[in-house]
């Protein structure tokens, strides 16, 4: 290493009081700990041993490091979840993500993943409380996203579920495409989801509403449920038989539209038939 | 580890934008191979992986890291390096890269690249990541030199120094990003040439190029912000210049991650750095 050689901690002419006073490990590690303790907690100081280009303290230099924490871990989260964001608007989403990457940092470099706990999160948030839905919203976008970026599965060939005599078809397994996503809300969900995003979508009536969400090709998409579809699914995905499923899906189901949705939709890949 | 299939072209090159996906496939020119950043890519499946298993049928690829943390005092997470050599085995791009930063505490990521000291044991330890970067990938890898808004008082290395020592010990090679030498060099007070004079261009496989913002610290000073949102300003073209001039050709990328324009714009970026690569391979 040449003393001439520019560069930070070199060039400059830092005084040397400002230095450290020893290179020691021990030194060393507290003002990196310092540096990374305080980029999460928007009130605590500028850690210390920390300057710019003429050995002065880094002050407002330390804030950008912060500022860029925060801003990209919200922003990921507003990517997520921009229908939420739009339903709080950006000031109070701006505030709820800065409460949530606190309490919930990134788990792993994967972005495309963060958020899981998101939904749980709004639904403890007290002033959110008279949005009920929200929660319920959150999981639809989640589900959106885990959707898109799920592995790729090709679709079971519905000539495969032909010609089946009732007890072995009631006692067949459907296996669901992992694109597959449920979401079964006391919400209208999907209203509010359309009415948020999309222009001229109808103004959402009060009422239950199950989601499906599917991936045909490459871009997932929502279906509403008729009834006791929802319930049907739910025991598709806990690998209950068809039969079972049936029963669980109780009066008023349409057998034939789930199945024909379903199928259309590349929402099942495969097909276990019961030992004889 | 070397072999020539290993090494990306001296052309133009652009960090890849699923919305540039239909204009680039119908007409890539002046590009001539693009960036990707690795963690984008580590889903299951759908989309992102469909556009980029089209785009190594068509173009030499990078993949940029940006969550190894190989700067932090943390040991490696062995899951995301899993993750990364699983990409890099089907995918097989003519480069991968990474940066002189950390960005994982206690477990977390924190989405964003954060510096470190430069003194002897930060040095034995970047060291030691970056071979087991390079042992569990089975390949050569590229470390970024950083933009730094400030420095730490007991660093006892140049950065410039600090790098050539990482790749004379470790056998990688660096990845100049010119932009964040203008952007230190601004923020911490020194000539960016003689960064570059002191740098070892020998070891550079790829240029980096982006837009920065300008701020002002607590004294009025400039404080630029490695911002990759606008084109890529003046002074850092002619940096380009220099060390094309000192280094000869090589693979030069524009970087362009916020507010991202629309191809064409991004596009005659790249042509400018093609035009820059003509003159000084003439």
């Amino acid at each position: 290493m040449s003393a001439a050689a520019p560069g930070p901690g070199v060039g400059g002419g830092a005084a040397p009081a400002l230095r450290a006073p020893r290179s020691i490990f021990g030194k060393m590690k507290d003002c990196e700990t310092a540096f990374r303790a305080a980029l999460l907690q928007a009130e605590a100081p500028v850690p210390r041993g920390l300057v710019d280009g003429l050995g002065r303290p880094a002050g407002r230099r330390y804030a950008v490091y912060r500022n860029n924490v925060a801003v990209a871990l919200r922003e990921a989260l507003e990517t997520g979840f921009p229908a939420v964001a739009k339903l709080i608007g950006p000031e109070n989403f701006a505030h709820v993500a800065a409460r949530f990457l606190r309490s919930s940092p990134p788990g792993d470099p994967r972005m495309m993943f963060y958020g899981a706990g998101f939904p749980t999160f709004l639904a403890g948030i007290a002033p959110l409380a008279r949005l009920g839905y929200l929660p319920d919203v959150a999981q639809l976008e989640l589900a959106l996203r885990q959707s898109y970026h799920a592995a790729d599965a090709p679709p079971l060939d519905p000539a495969r579920l032909q010609g089946l005599d009732e007890a072995t078809l009631m006692g067949a397994r459907l296996v669901p495409a992992p694109a597959l996503q449920l979401i079964r809300s006391d919400w209208p969900v999907l209203s509010v989801h359309r009415f948020t995003l999309v222009a001229g979508a109808p103004k959402p009536a009060a009422g239950a509403e199950d989601v499906l969400v599917t991936r045909p090709a490459l871009d997932p998409q929502m279906h509403l449920l008729g009834p006791g579809a929802g319930r049907f699914v739910a025991a598709l995905l806990a690998g209950a038989p068809f039969g079972d499923a049936l029963e669980a899906a109780g009066d008023g189901f349409d057998l034939s539209a789930t199945l024909s949705l379903l199928l259309s939709a590349g929402a099942l890949t495969d097909l276990f038939l019961p030992r004889p | 580890m070397f072999d020539a299939t290993h090494a990306l072209p001296a052309l133009p090159g652009v960090g890849y934008k699923a919305q540039h996906f239909a204009p680039i496939m119908a007409d890539p020119a002046p590009v001539g191979w693009l960036e990707i950043h690795a963690e984008n890519y580590m889903g299951d499946g759908g989309r992102p992986l469909a556009q980029l298993r089209a785009l190594a049928e068509r173009f030499p690829l990078s993949v940029h890291g940006v969550g190894l943390s190989i700067g932090g005092p943390e040991p490696l997470d062995r899951d995301h390096l899993a993750r990364l050599k699983h990409l890099l085995g089907w995918l097989n791009p003519a480069s991968f890269s990474e940066h002189l930063a950390w960005s994982t505490h206690e477990g977390h990521f924190l989405n964003d690249l954060l510096p470190l000291p430069y003194t002897t044991d930060t040095l034995a330890r970047v060291c030691a990541h970056v071979d087991e970067v390079q042992t569990v990938l089975g390949r050569r890898m590229l470390l970024e030199n950083p933009s730094s808004y400030l420095a730490f008082a007991e660093s006892t290395w140049s950065e410039t120094d600090f790098l050539r020592e990482i790749a004379r010990r470790t056998g990688c090679g660096l990845l100049l990003d010119v932009n964040n030498v203008f952007v230190s060099a601004t923020n911490l007070a020194y000539p960016p040439r003689d960064y570059i004079a002191d740098f070892a261009l020998e070891e550079v496989g790829e240029i980096h190029l982006g837009g920065h913002d300008t701020d002002a610290d607590d004294f009025g000073a400039p404080l630029l912000i490695d911002s990759h949102g606008r084109t890529v300003a003046d002074p850092v073209w002619a940096l380009l210049d220099e060390v094309l001039d000192r280094a000869g050709p090589r693979p030069v990328l524009v970087e362009w991650d916020n507010d991202v324009p629309d191809w064409p714009v991004l596009a005659a970026e790249a042509a400018r750095a093609g035009a820059t690569l003509t003159r000084v391979a003439a």
